[in-house]
């Protein structure tokens, strides 16, 4: 049987999430196809066949999948099951909103935030914030996941000469009910939270909007991504997406600096495996001292621009 | 069409209380829940609170909670119907019911409901699924708005504000509509004392799985709870230079001299 993966892309470019659900894809040992649904995606499409890995892209080019909705793609996706064993998605919001979408019209559970694939039918999900890790068999005659992009890595092969066949789906476009209104882009020259090396995440003790420039000046010397506590997104000092836990982004960056972050089990979940912790906190007892590899008690306000001034 | 006197349905789960720190079962089967504070789930308590909001609004005039569960789950039950839900249904179900049962199981209340907006959380604290309200939507065959942050009814159609990796996403769909909530769309109030007496007085009924002609789903079987990987507690260090140079000899990563931007 084949995988199908469907690709999240901005049009010009697959994103590293896609890449990363592709190397997790080869591990299912199976030929593996690429949807890309887009507008204007020949392109891309043709980028894409150059991947090693990728044995067929299909493409469906649409104007009104220039920003496409789980409406539209699922029932498209759900048609084409009987061709695929496995059909996988990045546990992005692209991702969680449409895999469940897929499955229920499949008439199967999916399985989200796989970790690792033991097998084409075992696998390893947290459960519990991460507190816990189920192993779960699936039976489902088509088998639809999403891969938390943290546990994988994108393959490295070079582009093969070798291409993959494009092919056009042709499909009539599913009347959608859902009209887009507006979209508000947090727009940021910083890399992106779920593929960078380092991170600094600033916590409630920030204290404000403006101070947040205390961790822009430090992230910014280390070439880093910045990301925030739930406290501190929902004070309005940062923006939603970069909300690192539980119930936000999962990352596992080589190194976390957590600055005035007390460390909750849902802000843990989201970066207790990046490779090494350090935390600065005024509180000695603050519990992220308890999973981090380096601490400094100290003011965020002394420490961090110490530190930015001697990097 | 007139706005007023909408029907809706919240799901609400109960789930380990979200300040406990779940322990796995020596044998490994499940984690271990016995003796463990419960709770409605976090995301549905916002589910609630939304429409009570929209009750008070004079939008909706009648809100069903439904809790599919053990006996137990009626606790959440009447939290909910203290809250300002008007009327509660358990469907009784003794073993964990997969998103795609509970999704089945919604559909086929919304067959005697017709509610016009369905309201669930995004997620369960506990099995982090994020799955159901999409599910539901997709066998009503309905839009649906996941992890919102804002919601205006008007006119017979939802505008809603979406928290999606980037940012936020706006936009508006016909009535009937599925909704998961975020963290951001409010903040639940507590139940006031004589709210929770009169709560005992709101009707609750009851269902059976069979009642409902469903049979539950076996595609997924957990074979095995384990703990993750437990993280050691670090080296305490004294001063942001011994921080520095420590970064610079053991961290895997670049860490830029003096002078030279990254
Ligand atoms: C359903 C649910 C989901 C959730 N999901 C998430 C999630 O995804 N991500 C998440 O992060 N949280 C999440 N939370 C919230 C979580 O429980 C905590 O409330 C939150 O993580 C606390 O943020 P914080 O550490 O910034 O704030 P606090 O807990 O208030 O900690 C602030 C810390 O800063 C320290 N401090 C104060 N002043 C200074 C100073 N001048 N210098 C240095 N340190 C200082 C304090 O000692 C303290 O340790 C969720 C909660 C629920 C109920
Ligand atoms: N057993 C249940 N009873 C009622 N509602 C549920 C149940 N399980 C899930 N839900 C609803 O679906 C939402 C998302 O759950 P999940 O897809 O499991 O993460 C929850 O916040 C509830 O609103």
């Amino acid at each position: 049987m084949k995988t199908l993966i469907i690709a999240e892309h901005n049009q010009h470019a697959l994103k590293a999430a896609t890449l990363v659900t592709l190397g997790a894809a080869q591990q299912l040992g199976q030929p593996i196809d690429l949807l890309i649904a887009g507008h204007e995606i020949s392109e891309l499409s043709q980028d894409a066949a150059t991947i090693a890995g990728i044995d067929r892209v299909l493409t469906w080019d649409h104007a009104m999948l220039a920003i496409p909705f789980s409406e539209t793609l699922a029932p498209v996706i759900a048609n084409l099951r009987s061709q695929y064993s496995h059909i996988l998605l990045a546990s992005s919001s692209f991702g969680k909103d449409l895999a469940p979408r897929i499955a229920a019209l499949c008439g199967v559970n999916a399985l989200s935030d796989v970790i690792e694939i033991i097998s084409p039918n075992q696998y390893k999900r947290p459960i519990y914030a991460g507190n816990a890790i189920a192993t779960v068999k699936n039976s489902a005659s088509c088998q639809i996941l999403t891969i938390r992009t943290s546990a994988f890595s994108a393959p490295t092969h070079e582009p093969t000469a070798s291409l993959a066949q494009v092919h056009a789906l042709s499909v009539e476009l599913p009347h959608s009910p859902v009209r887009f209104v507006k979209q508000t882009l947090s727009e940021s020259s910083r890399p992106e939270l779920n593929s960078a090396e380092i991170i600094v995440s600033g916590g409630r003790a920030v204290g404000s909007e403006a101070n947040f420039s205390v961790i822009y000046d430090l992230a910014d010397k280390l070439g880093a991504a910045v990301g925030a506590s739930r406290a501190a997104v929902d004070a309005g000092y940062i923006a939603n997406d970069l909300q690192v836990g539980q119930t936000g982004q999962v990352v596992a960056p080589s190194l976390y600096l957590a600055v005035g972050i007390s460390g909750a089990i849902q802000h843990l979940a989201g970066m207790k495996d990046s490779k090494v912790i350090v935390a600065i906190n005024n509180d000695p007892e603050a519990p992220i001292f308890s999973v981090a590899d380096y601490g400094l008690v100290a003011d965020l306000f002394d420490a961090i621009p110490a530190m930015t001034a001697r990097l | 069409m007139n706005t007023n006197h909408l029907k809706a349905i919240v799901a609400i789960k109960r789930v380990i209380d979200y300040n406990v720190k779940v322990r796995v079962k020596a044998d490994l089967s499940d984690v271990d829940l016995s003796n463990t504070k419960m709770s409605m789930n976090p995301f549905c308590e916002i589910a609630v609170e939304e429409a009570v909001r929209l009750k008070e609004a004079g939008i909706v005039d009648d809100i069903l909670v439904v809790s599919i569960g053990p006996k137990n789950c009626q606790e959440q039950i009447r939290s909910a119907l203290a809250l300002g839900a008007d009327r509660g249904l358990q469907v009784e179900c003794d073993v964990s019911a997969s998103p795609l049962d509970v999704a089945r199981i919604l559909q086929k209340i919304q067959q005697e409901e017709g509610a016009d907006i369905f309201l669930l959380g995004k997620q369960s604290i506990d099995t982090d699924n994020n799955q159901t309200g999409q599910m539901l939507a997709a066998l009503l065959d309905c839009p649906q708005a996941t992890c919102a942050s804002r919601i205006q009814i008007e006119q017979n159609k939802a505008i809603v504000t979406r928290e999606v990796d980037g940012g936020l996403l706006t936009v508006e769909m016909p009535l009937p509509v599925v909704i998961t909530t975020d963290l951001r769309l409010n903040e639940p109030r507590f139940a006031a004392l004589p709210k929770i007496m009169q709560a005992k007085r709101k009707p609750l009924a009851v269902k059976t799985l069979a009642d409902l002609d469903i049979k539950l789903t076996t595609d997924i079987e957990l074979i095995s709870v384990s703990s993750p990987a437990h993280r050691q507690a670090g080296i305490m260090l004294n001063s942001v230079d011994e921080l520095i140079s420590t970064l610079r000899s053991d961290a895997q990563v670049q860490i830029p001299k003096h002078g030279e931007e990254a």
